[in-house]
């Protein structure tokens, strides 16, 4: 009788064949190789509606800064520019760490894939604690989008148009992060019950690629909001 | 037969590393590059390239360059199918097209402000009169085109 008729008796590209069907192959793929394939083109297709989203931000930041160039220019003053880099530093490390245990996944080093991920983790709850910080001294000076911003003294007047855009582009971005924290941990929960391997670490891969995209984001709020002239 | 061959074609039956490209350096190499960029995204801000859009310029190109990295490695693009870097190209190659029409659409045409935030006009004397945009307000049955940037605004009857 030859084995290799059925897709059950075929999980092993690499010619052993088994005779139970590895669960983590799901029934309608052939190979785990198609399985990690297909599931990253729905990701990425996933990825494409998330820029589509930002991308709605972005436009309507262009838009309004070339209409308000003075009012940009005079509220980006009162974003602290070394928190912001110190946030891209920390955001570009733990991409770092996620592709490395991405890595670690697929060369099967589960306890490196663990200690990855957990810094990674790490570097998100720092990235929010520092966000956490430059809103609570927006809020204290008022600095607040449309109609609750209240700050004094200013000179220029239609500031909060950009604290709107900072608000809604950084919020949204922080609602990103905190999303993939809760990827992450999910992520390490079943990294610790030893799911993954070099033959099926397809989750891994799929939320390092999510996770790169925040970063992707952030790459460009980074100039556009701190560093604008 | 069908098992041999697939035997013979992977000799190494326990090397489960078939598909894994890049590495600890390579990664490594990456990261030191994209904090390289940040230092000098943020040095670049503080120099005036020459008013008007040079400084945003800069600074998206650098950016996009730091983004282009993260997608080529860390995001594997660069090793992957074709299909992935398609539907990644395209979004931005839409997202391009939603930007680069609005924003010529905006630059193009004058901040439409509401009528009474405009500077207070002199004294509204005839139909026609006062500093309207040429062509808006041509008297009808005239041409706009041949009456509207020869003649001057039609004085006001006194």
């Amino acid at each position: 009788m030859n084995q290799s008729i059925t897709a059950d008796h075929r999980t092993d590209k690499h010619g052993e064949v088994h005779s139970e069907h590895d669960p983590r192959l799901q029934h309608h793929f052939a190979t785990f190789e198609q399985q990690l394939d297909a599931s990253k083109i729905g990701m990425w297709l996933f990825l494409a509606t998330e820029v589509l989203l930002f991308g709605g931000l972005f436009v309507g930041f262009a838009l309004q800064q070339a209409s308000h160039p003075e009012a940009f220019l005079a509220a980006h003053h009162h974003l602290d520019k070394s928190l912001g880099a110190l946030n891209t530093v920390v955001l570009l490390f733990s991409s770092f760490t996620m592709v490395m245990a991405v890595h670690s996944a697929a060369t099967n080093k589960q306890k490196a894939l663990i200690r990855y991920l957990l810094i990674t983790l790490a570097c998100a709850g720092i990235f929010l604690v520092v966000k956490a910080f430059e809103y609570h001294h927006k809020w204290e000076e008022g600095l607040l989008p449309g109609k609750f911003y209240s700050h004094k003294g200013d000179t220029v007047k239609d500031q909060f148009i950009f604290f709107s855009f900072y608000f809604m582009m950084t919020g949204l971005h922080g609602i990103h992060v905190i999303g993939g924290m809760i990827a992450i941990t999910w992520t390490l929960l079943k990294a610790r019950k030893g799911t993954f391997d070099s033959t099926y670490y397809t989750p891994v891969d799929l939320v390092g690629l999510y996770w790169h995209l925040v970063d992707l984001i952030w790459i460009y709020l980074f100039p556009l909001l701190y560093l604008i002239t | 037969m069908a098992l041999d061959t697939t035997a013979a074609a992977h000799p190494e039956v326990h090397d489960h590393e078939p598909h894994v490209h890049g590495g600890p350096k390579l990664y490594g190499a990456i990261l030191g590059a994209l904090l390289v960029l940040t230092v000098i995204t943020v040095g670049a801000s503080m120099i005036d390239w020459g008013g008007g859009m040079a400084n945003v310029i800069i600074a998206m190109l650098i950016a996009t360059l730091k983004a282009s990295l993260v997608a080529l490695f860390f995001m594997h693009l660069r090793w992957d199918k074709p299909m992935t870097g398609i539907i990644f190209c395209s979004t931005l190659f839409f997202l391009g097209l939603f930007l680069i029409g609005c924003y010529t659409d905006q630059v193009a045409r004058p901040w439409p402000e509401p009528a009474n935030l405009k500077p207070p006009v002199a004294k509204p004397g005839a139909p026609g009169s006062g500093p309207t945009m040429p062509g808006t307000t041509a008297p009808v049955g005239t041409s706009p085109a041949s009456s509207a940037p020869v003649t001057p605004p039609a004085p006001a009857a006194h």
